[in-house]
């Protein structure tokens, strides 16, 4: 909790705010082109729609949500909510492709 | 509190001064995206499993969807995290103004983001795509009997999301007011940033839903 006053209220200046706002209408725009030329790319279409729509949501989180300035507290506390989401996801899909077929189980 | 200035926030007791109260209310605020995140995650990680299984009936369901509306609301959404950076950032430098400006134009962006959205959602229920067992199979002529399936995720996941639009520009409506009332300056500002994380966290689950729901199917 211990933070010096000026970190706290950390201004981010709108050179940055704009940048990061034209990044995002670009990279929009980048995904609707993937999405046009998915005849080209096959089964990579869909991985790099998602790969795209990562670093978009990592430039919310890191200027518009300011984490790049926030305490580490606050970005591990953030980041532990998608471990859990990771972790969910992963016994869950774990349980799903091990199971035996049986029929009439009910 | 009569013979102080309006503009002087006063922190609560048991914090050491401004700053700590600032800071905690923020990790509060954080630890509560966290909950988001899970509560989004739990039907993204279903999603997932269930496209793996059937990977033609989602297609078929992503057919039925208009990429353009997604597309437009993506703008949309992304136009007024802007807005509600910007609303912050002029609080931060005191040009009232301007933040006023930016508030109201985040809050005309989610309204816009819910028209679209009602215009989808009525264009859907008119041609007979209702989740699950609603689904009217013989009339929307789908190929696979559980189409509904697909539907079913489709109005949860944008369903939920809408509900945390509308719930976003209430709050943004009611820092505005506290705002126009003159409750914030570049000392205290807290309602504002944590508003604001809230809207941020609306646009980051749809940067990930238009893929998912529109293209990817």
């Amino acid at each position: 909790m211990a933070q010096s006053n000026n970190d706290v209220h950390h201004i981010v200046e709108f050179p940055i705010l704009m940048k990061t706002a034209l990044a995002l209408f670009g990279l929009t725009f980048l995904t609707m082109i993937a999405f046009w030329a998915h005849s080209y790319l096959g089964p990579l279409g869909p991985i790099v729609a998602f790969l795209i729509a990562g670093v978009k949501a990592a430039l919310v989180m890191m200027y518009f949500m300011g984490l790049k300035y926030d305490s580490l507290m606050n970005r591990f506390i953030f980041a532990l909510g998608f471990f859990f989401l990771l972790l969910l996801f992963a016994i869950s899909a774990l349980d799903i492709w091990t199971r035996v077929p049986v029929a009439n189980t009910l | 509190m009569s013979t102080v200035n309006s503009h002087e926030h006063h922190y609560a007791h048991h914090f050491k001064n401004a700053d700590h109260e600032f800071v905690t209310s923020k990790q509060g605020i954080w630890l509560f995206m966290v909950t988001e995140i899970l509560m989004f995650g739990g039907l993204f990680v279903a999603f997932f499993i269930y496209h793996a299984m059937y990977p033609e009936m989602f297609a078929e369901g992503a057919k039925q969807l208009d990429w353009r509306m997604g597309f437009t609301n993506t703008l949309v959404l992304i136009f007024s995290s802007f807005t509600m950076a910007l609303g912050i950032h002029y609080i931060q430098k005191g040009d009232a103004r301007k933040a006023t400006w930016n508030l109201s134009a985040t809050i005309l962006c989610g309204a816009i983001f819910m028209v679209i959205k009602y215009f989808e959602y009525t264009h859907k229920f008119h041609l007979g795509f209702f989740p699950g067992k609603y689904l009217d199979v013989a009339r929307v002529g789908a190929e696979h009997a559980n189409l509904g399936l697909y539907f079913g995720f489709y109005y949860c996941m944008t369903g939920l999301h809408g509900i945390h639009v509308l719930t976003g520009m209430s709050l943004i409506v009611w820092v505005l007011f506290r705002h126009l009332r003159g409750d914030f300056n570049p000392h205290y500002y807290t309602p504002v940033e944590g508003v604001g994380i809230f809207w941020h966290i609306v646009d980051l689950v749809w940067i990930f839903l238009f893929p998912l729901l529109y293209l990817v199917g």
